[in-house]
């Protein structure tokens, strides 16, 4: 019984490995199929290196390379603030109490600035290793639009209670937002921890959260903060969408500036952090001091830098642009791998050999889908790996990403093509003609992808990279979204709804389908 | 007598023009799959801008006519399919050897196609861009409807058939020339969009047949345009006319 399984087994084995080797015999013997599948390997290629990519890091002279600051966790961070502080040693604690917070943004050009503050401009008090720019650090703050928070160390971010301060809409606040009610803040140090606290009358104090610093020295630099990010804002208007934005400055009013728990002194002293020639609004940053009240008007961000464009430079998944035209010729070459048969009869041939369509299928299905992830490996990993450096060498700040995530963008890259071939093989077999099939499947992979990135509204956007096979191309993404910094999470700058491999299944997915639907619909049909 | 060969000259000229239209005409009349392309570019043009009106809510200053016109941006997708297949059935069955032993005139053949494929797309698209502006004027607020945007996507998707038929007579394959008409019109303008270089932005979008036409459906006052829209339809006619020049010589030149 179990011999003759065994002897079954064995047959099926056979089978479909002669018929791998047909279908592979008529992939390679068919020049054009051959030529499209490198010529769509040069696309990618080209289209990542192309002459548009150019930048003007580090051509414009010394002094012009695009170095950001890099954090305690080795990723690059922007360091940029209004800093009225003192160095404190040992262990002790400092309050202040947040009476307003302003700003103003460079919108209508640099004579008519209107008044508004964005959502993540900072005014709080700050902990931090020293005045370097990108030492590690700890801080509690007020913000325009997402109330008190407790960040440190760039990437990490502690929301306060909810409700302790009245939360504004995302999106930049109009008419200035002058709180009336004041927030008192606390940030106290014990060791290598630093707690903060938030309170409305400075009596009941609420602790928003801690933070081990590992490399806080045992003199830090402790004092008052305010900063505020580059905003951007999204304009909708089809093809000629994008992003429009520019510097903000936030003023932020205090008083009550008091040490306590051993740290003691009053030599408080003005410093703005890291201003960077092409940064925010230079000359913005101000301190003025009336008594016990403290006004410092601040521009930039303490956060990881992003890619896009409310950020600097590019992350490596929009080198990858040209993934585009090499999925239509995925498309194209898997789709005629099968209409083709149809169109010269040979698809009678082909199941007389091979009488089980479904192992026809399967079979057609691994070498189309083999050859094309195989071509997109290569063109992937040129492209990430040299691309980078042609980049770098034009003047473009690419984001360094990990070795993993590398990996995984060349690796996804290579599978989308396969799966788009698949995809295409399967809607070939369904639909029998093949520029039908093209159509369903550049439509269904690409046309999702563009009315995301012109027309649709970032909620339908963001639906439709969800539900559709253009979900996959988060596999590509490199750089992490960060909720904490402000900045345009779209498409276009290498940002997805879904996680990477997440995004990669719903493709998945829709391949099966199509190719279940195919195996079904060819074993029904006459050939 | 000189006068009277000259007329019979034309009347046999005109007959055989009457002919080639005439055959065009019947063999497009009578493909199978016309009527559900014909209604699959009125269904998904309409559908397609009827979801995006719905969904959008638009900010004042949005131009809401280009935004009911979205749907064309799957219209031409069907609209691709007829003009491609217009050439590449022929090549396909192998019909296009009795083609052009009926009308030896291989020029005379395309540009009897461009005529047939001309007329049909246009009555399509104009049922379809109706349907647009229809929903346009339901789903959004006032002001949707304009004649320029309107009439401008109808001659768009014209155009768009007959680079199709241009394309599909220089690669002989269907599938060859819907990949490659399709990535001129999807990916061309995501390139665009991620070139970092504004001046290149800029360029790419006023060559890229689907930016540069599309331009067409904006507002005349949106001043930041990378193109004027009639200049932008322009574009797209260079487009059309030259894959069908380059199209003819191929035709002439090339065995069947």
């Amino acid at each position: 019984m179990t011999g003759a399984t065994n002897v079954t087994g064995l047959a099926d084995v056979t089978a479909f490995a002669n018929t791998l080797r047909a279908e592979w015999t008529k992939f390679r013997t068919v020049r054009g199929w051959v030529l499209a599948t490198v010529a769509g390997a040069v696309l990618i290629v080209v289209f990542g290196l192309q002459p548009g990519m150019q930048g003007s890091c580090g051509k414009k002279g010394p002094g012009s390379e695009c170095r950001p600051p890099v954090g305690p966790g080795g990723e690059e961070v922007t360091d940029s603030f209004t800093f009225f502080h003192q160095a404190l040693t040992g262990d002790g604690s400092v309050t202040a109490r947040v009476t307003g917070l302003t700003g103003q943004l460079s919108g209508g050009g640099p004579d008519r600035p209107r008044q508004g503050v964005v959502p993540w401009a900072k005014a709080g008090l700050l902990v931090k290793a020293g005045t370097g720019q990108g030492s590690t650090y700890a801080a509690v703050m007020l913000t325009g639009g997402h109330g008190a928070r407790l960040q440190y160390d760039y990437t990490h971010d502690l929301a306060g209670a909810p409700g302790a301060v009245p939360r504004l809409v995302p999106g930049v606040v109009p008419g200035g937002g002058t709180r009336n009610e004041p927030r008192w803040l606390r940030l106290s140090r014990s060791g290598d921890t630093v707690t903060g606290a938030e309170s409305a009358d400075g009596v009941r104090w609420t602790t928003i959260g801690a933070a081990r610093l590992a490399g806080l020295p045992a003199t830090a630099q402790v004092g008052l903060f305010v900063t505020s990010p580059q905003y951007a804002e999204e304009v909708h208007d089809g093809l000629e969408s994008g992003a429009m934005g520019g510097p903000s400055r936030a003023t932020g009013t205090f008083d009550h500036l008091t040490t306590g728990d051993g740290w003691t002194g009053t030599a408080w002293q003005p410093d703005v952090i890291g201003v960077r020639g092409d940064g925010p609004a230079t000359g913005a940053e101000s301190l003025e001091r009336t008594g016990d009240v403290v006004r410092l008007t601040g521009s930039g961000d303490i956060a990881p830098e992003v890619a896009g464009a409310g950020g600097l430079g590019v992350s490596i998944s929009q080198t990858l642009v040209g993934t585009f035209a090499g999925l239509i010729v995925a498309a194209v070459v898997g789709c005629v791998f099968v209409t083709a048969e149809y169109r010269r009869g040979l698809v009678r041939t082909t199941f007389l050999a091979s009488p089980g369509r479904a192992r026809v299928l399967a079979a057609k299905a691994a070498v189309v889908g083999g050859t094309m992830f195989v071509t997109g490996l290569v063109a992937a990993a040129v492209v990430v790996v040299l691309g980078q450096r042609v980049l770098r060498s034009n003047g473009v700040y690419v984001h360094p990403a990990p070795t993993s995530t590398e990996i995984r963008v060349i690796v996804g890259t290579a599978a989308v093509l396969a799966l788009g071939a698949v995809l295409a093989l399967g809607l070939g077999a369904l639909l029998r003609r093949g520029v039908t099939a093209v159509t369903a499947a550049v439509v269904l992979i690409v046309l999702p992808y563009l009315l995301a990135m012109t027309v649709l509204p970032a909620d339908a956007a963001r639906w439709l990279l969800r539900v559709s096979p253009a979900a996959a191309f988060a596999v590509q993404q490199a750089a992490p979204e960060y909720p904490q910094v402000e900045s345009l999470y779209t498409p276009v700058d290498g940002y997805f709804p879904l996680a990477p491999w997440a995004g990669f299944a719903v493709l998945a997915g829709w391949a099966a389908v199509a190719l279940t639907a195919a195996a079904v619909v060819l074993r029904r049909r006459d050939a | 007598m000189r006068t009277a060969l000259r007329a019979e000259w034309t009347r046999a000229l005109r007959a055989e023009w009457t002919r080639a239209l005439r055959a065009e005409w019947t063999k497009l009349r009578t493909s199978p799959g016309l009527p559900a392309l014909l209604a699959a570019v009125v269904v998904g043009t309409v559908a397609l801008s009827a979801a995006v009106a719905a969904a959008s809510d638009p900010s004042p200053g949005t131009d809401l006519p280009k935004l009911s016109l979205t749907g064309v941006q799957l219209g031409q997708a069907v609209v691709a399919i007829l003009g491609v297949l217009m050439m590449g059935d022929e090549y396909a069955s192998g019909m296009v050897a009795v083609t052009l032993t009926a009308v030896p005139r291989r020029g005379r053949v395309l540009a009897a196609k461009a005529a047939v494929v001309a007329a049909v797309v246009a009555a399509a698209a104009a049922v379809a861009v109706a349907g647009c502006v229809v929903v346009g004027w339901l789903l959004l607020p006032a002001d949707a409807v304009a004649a320029r945007p309107a009439v401008g996507s109808v001659l768009y998707l014209v155009l768009i058939g007959l680079l199709g038929l241009g394309i599909a007579t220089g690669v002989r394959s269907s599938a060859a020339g819907v990949g490659v008409l399709l990535a001129l019109l999807y990916v061309l303008p995501i390139i665009a969009a991620a070139v970092a270089d504004p001046d290149w932005q800029r360029h790419l979008r006023q060559i890229g047949p689907a930016s540069a036409g599309l331009a067409v459906q904006a507002q005349a006052n949106a001043g930041d345009l990378a193109i004027g829209p009639w200049k932008g339809l322009g574009v797209l006619a260079l487009w059309a006319v030259g894959a069908l020049l380059a199209g003819a010589v191929l035709l002439e030149r090339r065995d069947a």
